[in-house]
C-alpha cells in the first residue's frame, strides 16, 4: 500500500533522481534527439517539488492530478504531455489517501495507456514505453502472485532497466528521433531511461520506507 | 466567427504567424498564439493552449494550428483536458493554413467549410 504520504515521497526522490540525471539524460537526447530532455524534465519536476508541501493533506488523486497539471504545463517537450498524461490517467483510477497494490496496478496500466493514447506508440518504437510496458508486465505479475510491493516493484525496476538496454538494439519510429532512423541503433533512449528513473525512485522509496 | 489558435515551439513563429494573420483579415478575427513555454524556453504547453482556445471559442469551434511534434501533443492534451468535441487540430501548413482560414473565418462561420480551406492550403503553389 502507498499512503498520500509516501506518494508525496516518492515524488520528492523522483525530483532528486531527475535532478542527479539532468545532464546524463540531457547527452543521451544530445544523440537521438533535441538535447533538451533532461531540461526539460528537470524542470517538471522541480515544479512539482515546488508543490508538494501545499499537497501535505490531499488525497493521492487529487496529489496525481497536481503532478500532472504541472507536468503538462512546465516540461515544455513532448514528456511533458506524455507525463502529464499518465499521471492524470492514474489519478482516475485512484482514490482517497492510500493506494492498495491491486489499486496500484490499475493505476500503473491506466498511466502506460495513457501515454499510448498520447504518443500513438506501441511497444518496439524506442520510446518509454520499452520500459514501462515490460516493468508493468512484471509488476502485474508479481503482485497478482502475492509478492510483496517492495519485491514486486524490485523486479519491476530491473524489468525497466532491460528495456532501456533493449532500446539500444532497435531504431526510433516516434518523434525527433525518428528522423535520424537508422542512425538511432546502438544509442539508448531517453524517455525509458526517465521512465526506468521514476519507477527507481518510487522502489527505492517503498524500500525505505 | 471560428476561433483560430497558432501553436508553435517558438512565441515568436506564433505570434509572427498571428500578426501576418491580423494584417490579411479585413475584419477582427479571434486569433490567438499559444507558443513556447512559460518561462520562454523552446516548447510547447498545453495549458497555454488550452487558456487560447477559451479565449478565441465563440461558440462556432476553434482550429488548432501546429508545427509538429510535442505541439501535437500539447494541443491534443489540452483538447481533452478541456472535454469538449468542437476543437480541433487541423492537418494544415502553419503560415499558409493560418492565412487561408484567417479570411475565411469572416466569411462562414461553417467550421467544415473553414476546414476545407485550410486544408487545400496545402496544395496552395508558390511559384
Amino acid at each position: 500500500m502507498i499512503t498520500s504520504k509516501l506518494l508525496l515521497k516518492s515524488l520528492n526522490n523522483m525530483q532528486i533522481i531527475i535532478a542527479e540525471n539532468k545532464e546524463y539524460l540531457t547527452e543521451l537526447d544530445a544523440k537521438v534527439g533535441d538535447a533538451d530532455h533532461g531540461i526539460n524534465m528537470n524542470k517538471g519536476f522541480k515544479a512539482v517539488k515546488a508543490k508538494l508541501e501545499d499537497l501535505a493533506d490531499d488525497s493521492c488523486d487529487q496529489i496525481l492530478k497536481t503532478v500532472a497539471m504541472t507536468l503538462i504545463s512546465t516540461v515544455g517537450g513532448a514528456a511533458g504531455p506524455l507525463y502529464g498524461t499518465a499521471f492524470l490517467k492514474a489519478a482516475g483510477v485512484v482514490k482517497g489517501n492510500s493506494i492498495d497494490d491491486e489499486t496500484l496496478v490499475e493505476a500503473f496500466s491506466a498511466a502506460i495507456d495513457g501515454v499510448q493514447l498520447r504518443g500513438k506508440a506501441v511497444q518496439g518504437e524506442k520510446t518509454m514505453l520499452d520500459a514501462l510496458i515490460p516493468a508493468f508486465d512484471v509488476f502485474k505479475e508479481g503482485i497478482d502472485n502475492g509478492l510483496a510491493l517492495e519485491e514486486a516493484l524490485e523486479k519491476s525496476v530491473e524489468a525497466a532497466s532491460e528495456g532501456v538496454e533493449y532500446t539500444k538494439t532497435i531504431v526510433a519510429s516516434k518523434g525527433r528521433a525518428s528522423y535520424l532512423g537508422e542512425r538511432t541503433l546502438g544509442h539508448q533512449d531517453p524517455g525509458a531511461t526517465s521512465s526506468y528513473l521514476l519507477l527507481k525512485a518510487l522502489y527505492e522509496t517503498v524500500r525505505e520506507d | 466567427m471560428v476561433g483560430i489558435v497558432v501553436v508553435s515551439h517558438s512565441s515568436k513563429v506564433a505570434e509572427g504567424v498571428v500578426d501576418i494573420a491580423k494584417q490579411v483579415s479585413s475584419t477582427v478575427i479571434p486569433i490567438m498564439a499559444a507558443g513556447g513555454t512559460s518561462d520562454g524556453r523552446i516548447g510547447t504547453d498545453a495549458m497555454k493552449i488550452k487558456d487560447a482556445i477559451e479565449a478565441v471559442d465563440q461558440g462556432n469551434g476553434v482550429l488548432i494550428f501546429v508545427d509538429l511534434g510535442s505541439a501535437i501533443l500539447s494541443a491534443e492534451t489540452a483538447i481533452d483536458l478541456l472535454g469538449v468535441d468542437t476543437v480541433e487540430i487541423v492537418d494544415a501548413p502553419l503560415v499558409e493554413g493560418v492565412i487561408a482560414t484567417s479570411v475565411q473565418v469572416t466569411l462562414t462561420n461553417d467550421i467544415e467549410d473553414v476546414k476545407r480551406v485550410a486544408h487545400e492550403s496545402k496544395n496552395m503553389n508558390k511559384i
